[in-house]
This record gives C-alpha cells, sequence and structure tokens, in this order.
C-alpha cells in the first residue's frame, strides 16, 4: 500500500543468551499509515514493548534484531549507523512511555528538558526556543505555562508530568509517536485527559500513533487499526469496527469474554487457561492451541498461515479451513445466579461498621518535631458491610482507600473515630486482644511480588497465620490443612515446597487467598487484587473470589479503581474522594443513576468497549488536592462543574436518594436539616 | 597442655558458626543460589584458596598448648613450660629458635653490621661475620650461594608440583566419583572451564600457593630467606605469626559489631518512634567522635589496668591476647554505626512491604516478624559489610599498631613490623625487608578478600543482580 509511511516485515528480536534466547518478537510484520492510531494489544509478556523498543532500536544490552526491515521514509531503519538512528529518534519517530515519574529528569526544570530537544532537533536557542517551549506547553494544555517552564518534575503531578512528556516528544516534530501504555499509571479521569489530549493533537499534526496497551478500552477509544500480539507473535490485524464487532481469533474473542462487566454479574467469567508460553522454547503448531477451547489436531501439528478476509487478517487453522468464523460455540458456563437483599440480611447486624473513622498523619518540621499540621489521608468515613456481602471502594490514587482498609485492620492504628467488627470495638482493643482477632479479617494486597516473603516456602508461607492463631495444631495436621487451603485455590499440593518466586503473578495472588483463607476470616480486605494481573488472570481470581464468598460466606471490602471490577463483583458501592465518601449505595443504583458530579465524572472518563456508543466524557479540571491542605466547604468544589456558592462555603450534609443510596452534595439537601444518620 | 586464649575460643566459636551456617544454607535454594553464582567467578575462587591458605595458618596458629618438659624429676610427674607456643610455632620450631644477632639481608651470609672479629692469629679486626645459621652449611659462600640457592629451589619447586599433581588427581576423583562421571570427562570439563564451581583456577592458584611453600620450606630451612630483624629473629617466621594477628581482628572486630548493628538497626527501623530516636542519638553521637581517638583512650586505659595487675596473668602471650581482644572490642564498638544505619534504612522499607504487613495481620509477634521476615531479608547486606570490612579491619591494625595504640609490641602482627622498621628506613644501606614483607603479606591478603567481596556482593546485591 502506497500510503503506509512505516512497513515492519517479518522482524525478530531475541533476548538473553544466545543457546537459549528469548524470542520476545517473532517474525511479525506490520504497517501503519500516516495519521492513524495502530493498537498493539496483548498481555504481558507477549513481547509488545519489545516490538516498540525494535523499532528505536533502543532494546536493552541482551537483545538483538536476529532478521527483518523497518521501512520508514523510504530507507531501512535497521541499517541505518547508530549516528544516523540518532536522527530519526525524536525526529521522526519519538516514544513515550508508561512510567512518567522516572522518565523525566529530575534535577532539571521541565523547560531545560523540552529546550533541550529543541535544541538538538531544530537547532532552535535562546528566545526562540522559550517560546516554542511556552507552545508546546500550551499545546499539551498545561495551565499557565510561563510559571511551570520553572518548575521541576517532582512539583507536577503524575498526568502533568505524562503531558511534559508528550511535549518533549512533539518537540522534534515526529510523524510517529510510540505510546508503550501512555495512561496505564494515570488515573481514569486523568487518562481520559491524556488520551484525549493525545487524540487532538494526532488530528492537529497529522502523526502516526503506534500505541501498545493491554487495555481493550483504551483501544477501542483511540484506534484505527488494532493488532492483537500473542506470545511473540500477531495473531490477528483488523480495522477498530471490524475487530470490535467481530473479533475472529479465539485470544481475541477470550480477552472480550474475560472482562468483566456489569451483565455477566451472575455468572462466572470465561477464562483462558493456563499461561502465556515461555518464549524460550520452539513452538510445533500454534502457540495459543494449547489454551485454545477450539483447539483441533492440526493445531497442535503445524502453525497456522495468514487468512485474510476483506480488512481483517488472523493467524488460525479454524479460518483457513473455511469453517464457520462468525459463530464459535463456546463452552457453556454454570450460571451462578447472585441472590437479591433477603429481608433477614437486611435487618442483621452488619458484620463491619465504620462511623467517622480518621486517619491524620502528622506534619513535623524543625529540631523538636513540632507538629505542623495534618495529612488528612482519611477523614471521616462511614460505611458497613453485611455477611457475605461486597463493598467496593472506589477511588483515584491519592484519595485514602488503602489508608481505610489498613485502618480497619489496625494495620495504622485511626487516629478517630469507630471500627465495630463483629460486636467487638477494634479500635480500643489491646495488642495481644487484637492480635487473638486477627485472624476474623485478612488482607490481599494489590503487587502478587511483594506480597510474600521471597525467603520462605509456600508452604510456610500459608501456615504462618495456623501458627499463630491456632498453636495448638500438630505439624501433620497443619501440612494437610495447607495442602487443603492451596488445592482449594489452584495450587498443587506439591507447591509446599516450592518458593514464591517459581510461581507467576496470577498463582501468587492465589497463594496470598489461600494464606488468608487459612486462619478463617469472616472478613478480607481486598487491596487492588486484580489491579496488577492481565485480564485473563484477573477474570480467574474474580471467579474465585465469588466462589469463596459463596462457599465460606465471606465478605469484602474491594479497594479498586476499575469500574467494570466493581460493576461486576461489588453488592455496594462507595466512591472516595479526597479522605472522604461522597456517594455510596447499591452497585446498580450507583452506577446507572450516579447522583454525585465527581461520580458522574468518574463513571464517563472509564473508556467503554462499544466504539459506536456517544457518551459525554465530563471533564474535570486540574488534579485531586492535597490531603494535607483540603479546600474549604465541599472537597470538590474546585474541579466540579456544577459547584455553586454554598460550596465553597461548607461540606455538604448526606442526603439519601432512596433507601440504599446516599450522596454527599449540596446540589441534593433538602432545604430543612435532615438528621441522617448511618442506616445500612 | 592444651591452653586457650581469649581470641582462640572466639576464633573457634566463629567457625562453628560459619559451619553450622553453611549445613544450613546447603538445604536452602535461596541462600545456596547466590553462593553457586561466587562458584562461577574464577577470580573469586583463587581468591578464596588464598583466603583459606591464610585461615588455614592462622588456625594452626590458634590452637596453644605448653610443651611438657622432660620428665626427668624423680615423682614423675610431668612439668610444664612456662611459655605457650603453637602448634604452628611447633611445626616451625626451625625458623623460630634459628636466631642471629641481629639484622641480616634477606639470603645472606653474613650479619648486615660490621663487628670485631678475633682472627685465630690473636689480632682484631672489623668485618662482616658469618651468620650462626644463615648459609651455614656453605664454605664459600661468595661462590655457592647461588647454585645452591637455584638447586635447593628447583629440587623444591619439583617436589612442590608432584604434591599438587596429587592433590589436583585426588579432587578430580573425588568429583567424578560424586557426579558419577569418567575421570577423564571431570578433567575435560575442568580445562575447558565448564564446571558449575571454577576449579580450574582454583587448582591452578592451589599449584601456586604448594610450589611457593615448598620452596620457601626447603629454602628457609637453610637461609633467613626474608631476612633477620633488629633481634635476629626470622623476618619470615614474624611474618606467618602476623597472620594470625590479622585475622584476628578482621573476623572477630565483626563478631563483636554484628550484634550491636543488626539488632538495634531492626529495632530502630522497625519500632521506629523513640526507639528510632534514642538508637539514633546514639549512632550519631558515637560516629562523630574520631575513632582514633577513642581508640587511643581505651587502649592506654587497658594498657594501665595491665601494668597495674601484672600478677594475675601468667606470661606475657595471655596479656598481650588480652589486649589484641580489647583492641577487637573497641574497633567493633567504633565501627558498627555503618551497618546500623544501614540496616535501619532497609528495614524502614522493608517494614512497609506487603508481606511484613500481611504478617502483621496475621497477628504474628514483632520477635517472629523480625526474626523471620525481615532478619533474612537484609542478610545479604550484612555478609557483604563483613567481608568488606574484614580487608578494612587489617589494613586498620597494621595503621593503629604504628602508632603504637595497636596490638602489644611484644606480639606479632605487619603492624609492629612496620613500626619496627621505620626507623630504620633512614639508615644507610637500607634495612627494606621488614617493611617488604609485611607488605607483600597483607597485600595478598586484602587484595584476595577484596576481589572475593567483589565477586559477593555482584551475587548478593539484588540491584547487581537486575543489571545482568
Amino acid at each position: 500500500m502506497s500510503d503506509a509511511f512505516i512497513t515492519v516485515s517479518d522482524l525478530s528480536t531475541h533476548l538473553g543468551s544466545d543457546t537459549r534466547p528469548i524470542r520476545a518478537v517473532d517474525g511479525i510484520s506490520f504497517e501503519i499509515k500516516k495519521g492513524e492510531t495502530f493498537a498493539l494489544l496483548g498481555e504481558s509478556g507477549c513481547g509488545k514493548s519489545m516490538t516498540a523498543l525494535s523499532l528505536m532500536r533502543l532494546l536493552p544490552v541482551s537483545g538483538r534484531i536476529m532478521s527483518g526491515e523497518v521501512r520508514f521514509r523510504s530507507q531501512d531503519l535497521l541499517k541505518l549507523s547508530e549516528a544516523e538512528m540518532r536522527g530519526v529518534r525524536g525526529g521522526g519517530m519519538t516514544m513515550i512511555f508508561q512510567e512518567p515519574m522516572t522518565s523525566l529528569n529530575p534535577v532539571l526544570t521541565i523547560g531545560e528538558q523540552i529546550s533541550e530537544a529543541l535544541r538538538v532537533h531544530l537547532g532552535e536557542t535562546g528566545t526562540t526556543a522559550r517560546e516554542h517551549v511556552l507552545d508546546l506547553l500550551d499545546a499539551v494544555r498545561i495551565p499557565d505555562p510561563g510559571k511551570r517552564i520553572h518548575e521541576y518534575p517532582h512539583q507536577l503531578s503524575g498526568g502533568m508530568k505524562q503531558r511534559v512528556m508528550i511535549a518533549i516528544a512533539l518537540a522534534g516534530q515526529p510523524d510517529l509517536l510510540i505510546a508503550d501504555e501512555p495512561t496505564t499509571a494515570l488515573d481514569v479521569t486523568i487518562q481520559a485527559q491524556v488520551l484525549d489530549l493525545m487524540q487532538q493533537l494526532q488530528q492537529q499534526r497529522g502523526m502516526a500513533i503506534f500505541l501498545i496497551t493491554h487495555d481493550l478500552g483504551v483501544v477501542a477509544e483511540m484506534a484505527d487499526h488494532i493488532a492483537v500480539m500473542y506470545a511473540g507473535q500477531i495473531v490477528e490485524q483488523a480495522e477498530r469496527e471490524t475487530f470490535f464487532s467481530n473479533p475472529s481469533h479465539p485470544y481475541s474473542r477470550k480477552l472480550f469474554e474475560s472482562l468483566p462487566t456489569m451483565a455477566k454479574r451472575d455468572q462466572a467469567l470465561y477464562v483462558i487457561k493456563g499461561f502465556v508460553p515461555s518464549l524460550q522454547g520452539r513452538f510445533e503448531g500454534c502457540r495459543f492451541a494449547p489454551r485454545c477451547d477450539h483447539a483441533m489436531t492440526v493445531c497442535h501439528e503445524r502453525p497456522p498461515t495468514w487468512h485474510v478476509a476483506g480488512r481483517r487478517q488472523v493467524l488460525c487453522h479454524l479460518y483457513t479451513r473455511g469453517e464457520d468464523v462468525t459463530r464459535l460455540n463456546e463452552p457453556p458456563i454454570t450460571s451462578t445466579p447472585v441472590g437479591c437483599f433477603s429481608q433477614t440480611e437486611r435487618e442483621s447486624e452488619p458484620l463491619l461498621q465504620v462511623r467517622a473513622l480518621q486517619v491524620h498523619f502528622p506534619i513535623e518540621a524543625g529540631l523538636f518535631k513540632r507538629t505542623v499540621g495534618h495529612v488528612r489521608a482519611v477523614d471521616g468515613v462511614d460505611m458497613a458491610i453485611r455477611n457475605g456481602r461486597t463493598l467496593a471502594l472506589v477511588g483515584e490514587s491519592g484519595c485514602g482507600k488503602t489508608t481505610v482498609g489498613k485502618s480497619i485492620l489496625q494495620l495504622i492504628r485511626p487516629t478517630g473515630g469507630s471500627v465495630r467488627f463483629d460486636g467487638a470495638e477494634l479500635t480500643r482493643l489491646s495488642h495481644s486482644e487484637l492480635r487473638r482477632r486477627r485472624s476474623d479479617f485478612q488482607i490481599i494486597f494489590q503487587d502478587p511480588y511483594s506480597s510474600m516473603n521471597p525467603r520462605m516456602l509456600v508452604g510456610d508461607i500459608v501456615a504462618e497465620g495456623m501458627k499463630v492463631q491456632s498453636a495448638g495444631d500438630t505439624a501433620d495436621k497443619r501440612r494437610e490443612r495447607v495442602e487443603r487451603q492451596l488445592q482449594r485455590v489452584g495450587i498443587s499440593a506439591r507447591s509446599v515446597a516450592r518458593y514464591p518466586h517459581e510461581f507467576s503473578g496470577g498463582q501468587r495472588q492465589r497463594i496470598s487467598i489461600a494464606r488468608a483463607l487459612a486462619v478463617e476470616p469472616k472478613l478480607i480486605i481486598c487491596d487492588e487484587p486484580t489491579s496488577a494481573l492481565d485480564v485473563s488472570v484477573q477474570a480467574q481470581i474474580l471467579n474465585l473470589l465469588q466462589e469463596l464468598q459463596k462457599e465460606f460466606g465471606i465478605s469484602y471490602l474491594f479497594i479498586t479503581h476499575n469500574m467494570s471490577v466493581v460493576s461486576y463483583i461489588a453488592d455496594e458501592i462507595a466512591i472516595m474522594y479526597l479522605g472522604r465518601i461522597v456517594e455510596r449505595g447499591t452497585v446498580r443504583d450507583v452506577l446507572r443513576s450516579p447522583q454525585h458530579p465527581y461520580t458522574q465524572a468518574l463513571l464517563s472518563a472509564v473508556p467503554t468497549l462499544d466504539p459506536e456508543a456517544q457518551r459525554e466524557v465530563i471533564r474535570l479540571q486540574g488534579d485531586i488536592p492535597s490531603p494535607s491542605n483540603p479546600p474549604t466547604g465541599c472537597y470538590f468544589h474546585p474541579r466540579c462543574p456544577k459547584s455553586m456558592d454554598i460550596c465553597r462555603q461548607r461540606y455538604p450534609r448526606r442526603s439519601p436518594v432512596n433507601e440504599h443510596h446516599y450522596v454527599d452534595c449540596h446540589l441534593y439537601t433538602v432545604d430543612e436539616p435532615n438528621p441522617v444518620g448511618i442506616k445500612s | 597442655m592444651l591452653f586457650l586464649f581469649w581470641t582462640d575460643v572466639l576464633i573457634f566459636l566463629l567457625v562453628g558458626m560459619v559451619l553450622i551456617f553453611v549445613l544450613y544454607a546447603r538445604r536452602r535454594e535461596h541462600l545456596r543460589a547466590p553462593w553457586r553464582e561466587v562458584g562461577r567467578s574464577g577470580v573469586a575462587m583463587g581468591s578464596l584458596v588464598v583466603l583459606v591458605f591464610y585461615v588455614a595458618i592462622g588456625l594452626l596458629d590458634s590452637i596453644h598448648f605448653r610443651p611438657a618438659l622432660s620428665p626427668n624429676e624423680d615423682n614423675g610427674q610431668v612439668k610444664y613450660a612456662n611459655e605457650i607456643v603453637s602448634v604452628f610455632d611447633w611445626l616451625v620450631t626451625p625458623l623460630k629458635i634459628r636466631e642471629e644477632k641481629t639484622y641480616s639481608a634477606p639470603f645472606a651470609a653474613f650479619l648486615y653490621t660490621k663487628e670485631t672479629v678475633e682472627l685465630p692469629d690473636g689480632r682484631q679486626r672489623r668485618q662482616f661475620p658469618r651468620l650462626k645459621y644463615g648459609a651455614s652449611h656453605l664454605t664459600d659462600p661468595e661462590t655457592e650461594k647461588t647454585t645452591d640457592i637455584v638447586t635447593t629451589g628447583m629440587l623444591a619447586a619439583v617436589k612442590g608440583l608432584l604434591v599438587w599433581g596429587v592433590l589436583c588427581t585426588v579432587v578430580i576423583a573425588a568429583l567424578g566419583k560424586w557426579k558419577h562421571q569418567a575421570l577423564r570427562s571431570v578433567l575435560g570439563q575442568m580445562r575447558a572451564g565448564q564446571t558449575t564451581v571454577r576449579w580450574r583456577s582454583m587448582l591452578y592458584t592451589l599449584g601456586v600457593l604448594v610450589v611457593l611453600s615448598f620452596v620457601a620450606a626447603d629454602l628457609s630451612m637453610k637461609y633467613h630467606i626474608l631476612g633477620t630483624d633488629k633481634v635476629g629473629e626470622n623476618v619470615f617466621y614474624q611474618a606467618l605469626k602476623s597472620i594470625r594477628t590479622g585475622l584476628v581482628i578482621g573476623t572477630l572486630t565483626t563478631l563483636i559489631m554484628l550484634p550491636f548493628a543488626v539488632l538495634l538497626g531492626l529495632m530502630a527501623g522497625y519500632f521506629r518512634g523513640w526507639v528510632d530516636d534514642v538508637i539514633q542519638y546514639l549512632y550519631t553521637t558515637l560516629s562523630s567522635i574520631p575513632g582514633v581517638l577513642l581508640i587511643a583512650a581505651a587502649v592506654l586505659i587497658l594498657q594501665v589496668y595491665l601494668d597495674n595487675h601484672a600478677d594475675e596473668f601468667s606470661s606475657v602471650s595471655e596479656r598481650a591476647d588480652l589486649r589484641l581482644l580489647f583492641l577487637c572490642l573497641i574497633l567493633g564498638v567504633t565501627s558498627w554505626t555503618s551497618l546500623c544505619r544501614y540496616l535501619r534504612g532497609e528495614t524502614l522499607k522493608l517494614r512497609e512491604v506487603d508481606y511484613i504487613q500481611a504478617a502483621t495481620a496475621l497477628g504474628v509477634r514483632h520477635f517472629t516478624i523480625l526474626t523471620r521476615h525481615i532478619l533474612p531479608n537484609v542478610m545479604h547486606i550484612v555478609l557483604i559489610t563483613v567481608v568488606l570490612d574484614f580487608s578494612a579491619l587489617v589494613l586498620a591494625e597494621a595503621v593503629l599498631s604504628y602508632v603504637q595504640i595497636g596490638v602489644d609490641p611484644t606480639m606479632n602482627s605487619w603492624g609492629n613490623m612496620i613500626n619496627s622498621a621505620r626507623l630504620e628506613m633512614a639508615r644507610e644501606p637500607i634495612v627494606w625487608w621488614s617493611l617488604f614483607s609485611a607488605f607483600i603479606f597483607m597485600f595478598s591478603l586484602v587484595l584476595a578478600a577484596n576481589l572475593f567481596s567483589d565477586a559477593l556482593r555482584d551475587a548478593f546485591d539484588p540491584r547487581l543482580r537486575q543489571q545482568r
């Protein structure tokens, strides 16, 4: 095709030793047209980032490009000298990375960093450069660029840093912007801002974007053309509309099916069995065959060839055989209806009752550590969880949701308020009383890599809590229980003698769950348990958590920022903003008719899978204020599109929307004083 | 009769602890893996052989006894000598007892100073007299010495090579049996450097050391190979005896320092609050006092005590040993602060890590968290610091003895050798061999230790591991 301005053909990149290389990229071909957004979609470990780094020729030391051709502006990039390549980087194509925190040099002002790029690529210095920097900062919508130009990266928020990164990338006036998970580290409202900015810049400048992501929502929002990558290969390529209306490769389908949504609430999620294979080995047949529900004998025997149908290409044997590709029969899944509120449950005393919970961290200054202020991480939170129910605590990073979880467990002692758990006031318990009760409430962490001591055997990790809580057990009995717990979460009992590093992220998360289960808790606080996992693994963990809830009647406090997970797993939801809960109610009520302006903005910012859906993104101004110095009145008013005079003056009271749905907003306060207590 | 100095007891305690750790680590994969990494490094394994050589001499020199005097008295009771010697002294007795009058150069046949000698005809003449022991077997040293040294050296080298060959065969046979492989294939792998542990570099280093020791042993039976000092004592013997002093300072100091550093560092980082304030205050204060000042004060106080209570010690060497131990103690007290600071920082980081939080949530006690979760995860820092500190301490001993606040002047140490050679540097012709010997012995020990610790750090430091 003539309008393709970067063509990659048969690119292969190896990592590691020559004898047993990791074939991170194994013969992929694609092309990007001028001004389009090309999305590379896949789970972690599929070779997405290595593809991008190969294009830029910025591979790590152990990496090398084995074969292939990258045509860009009618030259083969792989044949250029390093000096020529330097001209292409930044000038012709440029890259922004996932982690804005580490991509900027902390000791240079952002103005210096942007003008450096200008000097290198355009030879601009002095006043022209300064004006150009201001233009660029303006283009990436950084407010008050004249002041910001002298600021250092630590003075900027994550979203701002990512915009500065984009400004630096734009400085060389590139034709191609490679964005490697550009919004994964950002909150959903900030993500919406950055994606929107990228789209606008693309339209203005006509540059192409090579977007690397694992997020189907972001792809639906941004991409014109989509390639799905699996185990070092591209398995499907299609236009956006074609792809989203009918994903063809069994892997692409599975990715869609394992996404949690409100509609799938009453059933288990589809999961892809097994894991992404190690790229060190050789593959006989189709790489996805061992995990595929439609695998045939031929899939295991020889690799599939490309099947081209219109604007879609699929690498799958199903299609070359000419079978009916539109309707693949999925195996039935057991539907497990989630019951509605029953009368008895409604009247029963909640398992966990939190009132006016406060966690203030003192800010100390000076020689004698005088307290000069407080970081109000949690500033008066009320919530309640009943037996066997799931409450989702939703909010952006820095709003204090993790602190709420830890202070309920008394890992951080709250500075005020009460936490009643199963009839006991946890905040007043002494250390030893608390230690005895600890088996009742457990926690699962976000990062499966840091949640287990790397120097302990899996068996010892799971047994640790049992040893403490039921000291009388014999070693044999304990061992048997450990094995039973591991099997319950789907880990083989033989794993007791292995170390955590031998397991994948999803397996580790299962072991964490087994550790928590081992002491038979009534409440588990799940602190973003799936946000570090791939979609397909996330589905496995969510299914497991659902099953355990049904089997043991465990309650969950599910801390997350992922709305689709919330809509799938939670019964009730509480939206948190700057240390306070602004809205709470049942999931259906809150997600279908959000009342608080913040909730509305948050929900509108979530990218939707349906590319046709017309949604109005409510764009929030600025970033979350610092909890050490919250705004007067309603904490949300500086960013609120509907703020009124009263919002600046005092914090709104709680107003009921219906029996189970409350909102803290002046828009809904009734004139008469309404003493709303904590009814749950 | 066996006699134990304080330092002997502590040294064998340390050896015991190392052995227990080895047995413990053998069964644990996460402990074995970094050591395997060390084993893959040829330089490290070569250095290890040198270190083992030094340690072997040091250990032999740490088994002390009082030799029995010949029981020629009637009551049949065996009397023991007042002097305390070590197994090593006993092994190298010829070196020890063959004392000259004063200085003599390495391999010399004559004394370094002129003396008035009475000639057979009654006349007196000033000349360089012949040595009592050095080259005394030669009739005309001028002509015969070079040939004699070369032939003796060559013969000894051949003997050494033979012994090395035997040792190699034993090692290869043992390896073959252990791995159930043919000797030929073991040899092939070893020569190609394909074994998981670099046996090749170990055996080469061993070869050099064995040949060197044979040559040195044979030659020193006939000559003073590194000369003699002011009172005619063999410098080679002094240098060998100093090995123990260096090792004791390098290892016992860390043994003394570790409990302070580990306990206080972990406590400060884990409990924070006032515990942290107190411990930080303590080590900030301590590390602001110049170390030399503290050591000088402590050593001088001890010296006064020893002088006033001279009758409580049965021998001079017992007093010298106590001073050595005290020096280790005070060096330990002044040097725990930096490790403590490291450990506090690491513990501060670790206590917020999820698995510590999970353990707290499970109701695990503080002590268990500290010992089971935190300590194993900071152990690599402890190990790296200990090995790096070792060479610094050996060098520190030399400096302290030089300014005369180190070990007892009667004790053999490299510092004392340098100190006593100091004045002779201005002499014409110069007396260089004491300084030279101390330098060579200290240098090879410290170099080996440094090379080994580099490999150790590469293998244990998680940040360096990621970069590979």
